[in-house]
């Protein structure tokens, strides 16, 4: 029964936040270029406009493959805020992320085939790390439960704060932000018109920006489990890693995908293996 | 409610036009002017725009990509010409390669005449536009419950 409340206030609350937060990530990008920005519930309006558009389709699955990616990114969310094992979660949203690929794939449009590739590429880049975060959190906790990981109280990141930091870039991937939005940007139309979403209009479109909700609030609450021994810091933090990613979206141009997939994989090696080396020899010692 | 007045989104091509209206649509985007105010992005696909901004006239080379651009947006839409060669083929109207304005391949909601269209005019007539593009829908829910019936 108490699962079932946490998924249906996870279901119900994450687009309110999540839109919420695109709707101040918007007029802060705004204030940062000297503009005054749209209204605060602008992604709001701009979801129950597309949800009122004729939708037209190119092919019959495409739709589907984008309800696929809706519901496989509810049930990560749902999963991880009912404290399930943190590897279950990993993997589902790269299911969900698989199924947008395959609606990029599915309209045939060389545009969305370029989109595609390069979410493709995205993924490459940033599963090593989203793995390496899971092991680490395993070190600190002894647990890859996340209930577990919760009540254990242990100040995560004091023991992975080199995780903690390679988290954060490969987050900056999954929000879509500037210097890696190379896939689905609207920024980007003058080189693939909308990546992956370029077919994609209407209630199918809506869904895109729905499911990316739920994506940032379930991100941000891995950020929060970095600090979850201290609820308040935790929620500061998830903040304050937002706002970031809002300045680093608005000071830096687009990457080509050979750089995001370099510097992802070698920030992973740099803080997250050598982290997570350094944490084992102090836990084990030399054997 | 339609929530289409709300959140107008814009594609923008410039058919042969001399750049001149198109510097003045671009900067309707700029911090002086900023149409984001108003929730309308500059969305550059036409599959997810509502409203098709032209500048310039038509002639034998650029009216397939106009309709094509046309035909591939999702109703309702509207189309906005801006600038005097839009609305009526202008200074080029007697040129043997040109058309005229853009009624003449494909109806038109709003027109913005100037040369160049001031952005406050472009504003202007975009604004129009949406109480153009909320009566298009308004009509089509109209539709679909007599086809229902």
């Amino acid at each position: 029964m108490n699962y079932l409340w946490i998924a249906l206030s996870f279901i119900i609350l994450a687009p309110i936040e999540g839109g919420l937060l695109t709707g101040i990530d918007r007029i802060l990008s705004a204030r940062f270029q000297g503009r005054v920005g749209p209204p605060l519930l602008q992604p709001f309006y701009d979801v129950f406009k597309l949800l009122q558009k004729e939708n037209t389709i190119v092919t019959r699955s495409q739709n589907f493959y984008i309800l696929g990616f809706l519901i496989f990114i509810i049930i990560t969310g749902v999963l991880f805020f009912c404290g399930v094992d943190i590897l279950l979660v990993i993997f589902v949203l790269t299911l969900a992320s698989i199924f947008l690929v395959l609606g990029g794939y599915s309209t045939h449009s060389p545009y969305s085939y370029i989109g595609s590739e390069r979410e493709l590429i995205l993924m490459m880049s940033y599963e090593p790390m989203v793995l390496l975060t899971a092991i680490g959190i395993y070190m600190a906790t002894g647990s890859f439960s996340l209930a577990d990981i919760i009540s254990s109280g242990t100040p995560v990141i004091a023991y992975i704060p080199g995780v903690f930091i390679g988290f954060v870039y490969i987050i900056l991937i999954k929000f879509r932000k500037s210097p890696f939005d190379l896939s689905m940007s609207h920024h980007a139309h003058q080189e693939v018109v909308r990546g992956i979403a370029t077919e994609f209009n209407g209630r199918a479109l809506a869904m895109i920006e729905i499911s990316h909700w739920y994506e940032n609030i379930f991100l941000l609450g891995v950020v929060y489990l970095f600090f979850a021994f201290n609820p308040i810091l935790g929620l500061f933090m998830t903040l304050v890693v937002y706002f970031l990613s809002i300045v680093v979206d608005n000071v830096s141009a687009r990457f080509k995908w050979q750089l995001v997939f370099k510097s992802s994989w070698l920030v992973a090696v740099i803080f997250g293996i050598i982290n997570i080396v350094v944490l084992y020899v102090l836990k084990m010692g030399w054997k | 409610m339609s929530f289409l007045k709300r959140s107008p989104w814009l594609v923008h091509y410039d058919a042969s036009s001399c750049n001149g209206c198109d510097i003045e649509v671009l900067a309707c985007l700029t911090p002086i002017y900023d149409v984001e105010r108003f929730g309308i992005l500059n969305i550059g696909n036409p599959k997810h725009a509502d409203i098709l901004v032209i500048t310039g006239s038509i002639n034998e080379q650029n009216k397939e990509v106009v309709l094509n651009i046309y035909n591939q947006m999702a109703n309702p839409k509207v189309v906005v010409a801006v600038g005097i060669c839009a609305t009526s083929g202008g200074v080029f109207a007697d040129c043997y390669n040109v058309m005229g304005g853009i009624d003449k391949l494909i109806p038109v909601d709003v027109y913005v005449p100037g040369c160049a269209a001031r952005p406050e005019s472009i504003i202007d007539g975009i604004v129009t536009s949406l109480g153009i593009l909320e009566q298009k829908y308004k009509d089509r829910e109209l539709k679909k419950k007599q086809d229902k019936k």
